[in-house]
């Protein structure tokens, strides 16, 4: 009740309550007096008529100023305090109660305050700690994924079921599948979020290595791993790594793959394993002939001379052939062993530091880093270049004495210029041409390679001579220099989260027949759009684009995509050209709608439908289903009933005005691409609005569309 | 009567010395340059002990092998395959196939002499 309405109550009341004691009193005593008695106080009342209105109206000022006081002071403050309380409970933490009324209702105020303050203090520091938590969690999880992204090896990681959480640009590649036609096709379109792995490895060989581990867990292995290898649906030879991934009780969540492609290791161990035999087996013949006429010699010194002639003649033959015969395979082999030598791209200071350190190490040689150019990047095998330094510098010391020693690296076009510096005398062009033939001096580690091998293997040159400054000398060595990368490919930490990975899926619940039950935003969707010759599918007009996008966990993947145009096998009208704008220039080629409807089926293979105006898009792919050998089965959902479940009262419900009332950017409409992501967008925008109204699963979706009128039409 | 020895290889230079080494030792030998005159020296020459080589034109040393061993006239014969294949897995095969020896090169003459007259002594 208002407090105002309340005080003039409580007012009027007393006043009613005083005046009804006063005037019962006045009534008694007046029954009870006598005629006499009666006049004379009615004369006395009459007289003082002035003194008793006065008397009683200063009582009830009296009553009403005491009530009002009380009110002042401890009602009326009372509902204020009350509502800056209910403010600072709810609308805003910060706002505080002001001081009203007496003194004890001030403390209590000021004690309330005081709460407040602390309580905040605390709220607002735990949501600092919870941001920065998952601030780190999530820069983490994104240079993870940067880093994984980065990586030459592939890298999935799925979950119990074999569900793909994480896979990187590597494993896409990878799993991308070369057939004709398919210029526009998403590359390895069979591999992404939440997608089952089965379908690009085969189920049994997994499974397998899953058990590998399983067992060797059993017999105590802490790290157990298993490896196999697979063909890819490219043809490639592919070597898997697997690895458990375990949950806290210790229980196989999931597991990781790595894939590295061997086809290449294998073709070249494959002429390896040719040459080697070459080098063995044929020059077992030969040399059994060889032996055989020696022997023959040698154990019968009498024989004549022709025949010993014979036998020389022999020797020569076979010993002349096998020297072509080893030239021309140790000419071979060179080949395939030059590609092992790996020359790796490293950062010139890098280099020199990694000198320094094994100098001062190794050799206990004080070392100074006199110049470096920057940014200068160099092309070489920095483990050989390393060891051949120490071996110069070793030589250095064992010949010439020398205990400290200075390196610099220059720049000079494509070559860069490696210098090690020291005071003395420089070394003749002989002892350093000795130096380049001997075998690098290594503590430990004995090198098969010599200085000039290790020059020549990086297309280099070396020599020495009297260095810049008085009484100093340097042996010099070039190197070609690699292009330069200004910038470092740093892993970019995006601030959105990358697209590649999804670690929740690590907690979905099993696929079945409870997807009725899921709630929209654990569904993994794919969005379609179609673009067609026309609007009727019973009178020949075909579909001449299909473009799909997934939605995975409730975000829209823009990297896994489907974009596949379709040779309808008859003219498109100049009309619906200039809708979609493809030509039949562009049409001429791509795959007929048999070849591509099995594709996108296996695209949307395990995942919820989602079309704007699905029906219209349905009924093509209907007329063709038994044609290209598959069956769409999956539930559809359908943004323009949806849309009409949520705004029943809206005249529009295009694509277009469902994505402008949603707030959604409509970029590269009318291609099939383009309109599957504007309505992917819109039917992310949709979900917290059915969820207002009590829709959240798909169950719940699709008997709230199929109650919307348009559901009834048929197309 | 001097035991008969049947060589076929088609290195000429190794027939050039074995032929001599065992004509020396008192054999009478033959040479065929491939499988199919191989097969038909043996019915033909009827040799007591064959040195076979593996790789051999138009029929394999382990095709000629085989075909005698099938051939139950022919039980008698010693066969030494010889061979520049000097991997397990083929020795392991010549001798299942029925060989009685198998001798990789390259060889030691006198070895390979000993293998021969130690088959033809030990069974005539």
């Amino acid at each position: 009740m208002n407090p105002t309405l309340k005080y003039s109550l409580i007012v009027a009341g007393l006043f009613l309550f005083v005046l009804g004691v006063l005037g019962a009193c006045l009534f008694d005593v007046w029954f009870n007096l006598v005629d006499r008695d009666r006049a004379a106080l009615a004369r006395i009342a009459y007289e003082n008529i002035n003194l008793l209105i006065f008397c009683a109206l200063v009582m009830l000022l009296g009553i009403a100023w005491v009530v009002h006081l009380f009110f002042k002071l401890y009602i009326w403050p009372a509902t204020l305090v009350n509502e800056d309380a209910k403010i600072m409970l709810t609308a805003n933490p910060s706002h505080r109660i002001e001081l009203y009324g007496a003194r004890e209702l001030r403390q209590v105020v000021r004690h309330m305050n005081t709460f407040a303050e602390r309580s905040q203090a605390l709220q607002q520091e735990m949501e600092a700690r919870i941001r920065t938590a998952n601030v780190d969690v999530e820069a983490e999880k994104n240079r993870l994924a940067a880093l994984m992204s980065d990586l030459t090896q592939s890298v999935l990681v799925c979950n119990g079921e074999g569900r793909i959480l994480l896979y990187n640009s590597s494993a896409r590649q990878l799993f991308a599948q070369p057939s004709p036609g398919q210029a526009s096709n998403s590359a390895g379109g069979l591999v992404g979020l939440g997608r089952s792995i089965f379908g690009v490895i085969d189920r049994n060989l997994i499974v397998h290595a899953l058990e590998t581990i399983d067992r060797r867990m059993e017999q105590g292995d802490v790290n157990p791993v298993a490896q196999f290898v697979a063909t890819m649906p490219g043809g490639q030879l592919v070597r898997a790594h697997v690895a458990p991934v375990r949950d806290q009780q210790n229980e196989n969540s999931g597991f990781i793959l790595t894939l590295e492609d061997i086809t290449r290791v294998v073709e070249r161990s494959n002429r390896r394993d040719v040459l080697l035999q070459s080098l063995t087996e044929g020059t077992r013949s030969t040399l059994a002939n060889i032996r055989a006429a020696v022997e023959t010699i040698l154990d019968y010194p009498d024989m004549d001379i022709e025949r010993r002639n014979q036998f020389t003649q022999i020797i020569q033959e076979e010993t002349v052939g096998l020297s072509t015969k080893l030239d021309h395979t140790l000419t071979e082999f060179a080949k395939d062993f030059k590609a092992g030598w790996m020359l790796e791209d490293i950062l010139g200071s890098d280099l020199l530091a990694a000198i320094q350190r094994s100098l001062e190490r190794k050799l206990h040689v004080s070392t100074c880093i006199t110049a470096v150019d920057e940014p200068l990047w160099l092309k070489v095998d920095s483990f050989s270049i390393v060891q051949a330094l120490i071996s110069i510098v070793r030589r250095l010391q064992t010949h010439r004495a020398i205990t400290d020693v200075a390196l610099s690296l220059h720049t000079a076009g494509n070559i860069a210029r490696l210098d090690v510096i020291w005071r003395g005398a420089p070394l003749g062009a002989e002892t350093l041409l000795a130096w380049e033939q001997q075998p690098l001096l290594v503590e430990g580690e004995g090198s098969p390679l010599t200085l000039h091998e290790v020059v020549e293997r990086h297309g280099g040159e070396i020599w020495g001579g009297a260095g810049p400054a008085d009484g100093t000398a340097y042996v010099r060595l070039l190197l070609p220099s690699a292009q330069p990368q200004l910038a470092w490919n740093e892993p970019v930490v995006a601030e959105s989260r990358p697209e590649y990975y999804d670690f929740d899926l690590f907690h979905q619940p099993d696929n079945g027949s409870e997807l009725d039950e899921r709630l929209l935003t654990e569904l993994t969707l794919t969005v379609f759009d179609t673009e067609t010759t026309g609007l009727n599918p019973s009178e020949g007009d075909e579909v001449i684009s299909i473009g799909a996008v997934r939605i995975v966990n409730g975000r829209l993947l823009r990297h896994e995509i489907f974009d596949q145009l379709i040779n309808p096998r008859r003219p498109v009208s100049e009309a619906s050209i200039r809708v979609h704008g493809i030509t039949p220039q562009m049409l001429r080629g791509q795959p007929t709608i048999d070849q591509a409807l099995p594709l996108f089926a296996q695209f949307a293979e395990d995942t919820v439908l989602v079309a704007h105006n699905a029906a219209f898009d349905m009924r093509f792919f209907q007329v063709k289903e038994a044609q290209a050998g598959i069956a769409l089965t999956q539930p559809v959902l359908d943004t323009l009933l949806l849309s009409l479940v949520v705004h029943p009262n809206q005249a529009e419900h295009s694509l277009d005005a469902i994505a402008r009332r949603l707030g959604v950017n409509v970029i590269g409409r009318h291609t099939a691409l383009g309109d599957a992501i504007v309505a992917g967008e819109v039917f992310l925008r949709l979900i917290p609005l059915l969820a207002a109204q009590g829709i959240c699963t798909l169950k719940d979706a699709r008997e709230a569309a199929q109650k919307t009128y348009y559901a009834r039409i048929k197309y | 009567m001097a035991k008969r020895i049947l060589i076929v290889d088609d290195e000429r230079n190794i027939v050039t010395a074995l032929e001599f080494l065992l004509d020396l030792n008192g054999y009478e030998v033959k040479v065929a340059r491939d499988g199919e005159a191989a097969l038909i020296y043996v019915v033909a020459f009827k040799p007591d002990l064959i040195l076979l080589d593996v790789m051999l034109p138009l029929r394999s040393g382990f095709e000629v092998l085989q075909k005698i061993r099938e051939n139950v006239a022919l039980h008698a014969i010693k066969i030494i395959m010889l061979t520049a294949k000097g991997r397990e897995v083929e020795i392991g095969k010549g001798l299942a196939l029925g060989a009685d020896a198998y001798i990789t090169k390259p060889f030691s003459t006198k070895e390979l002499l000993a293998q021969v007259r130690q088959l033809l002594e030990n069974h005539p």
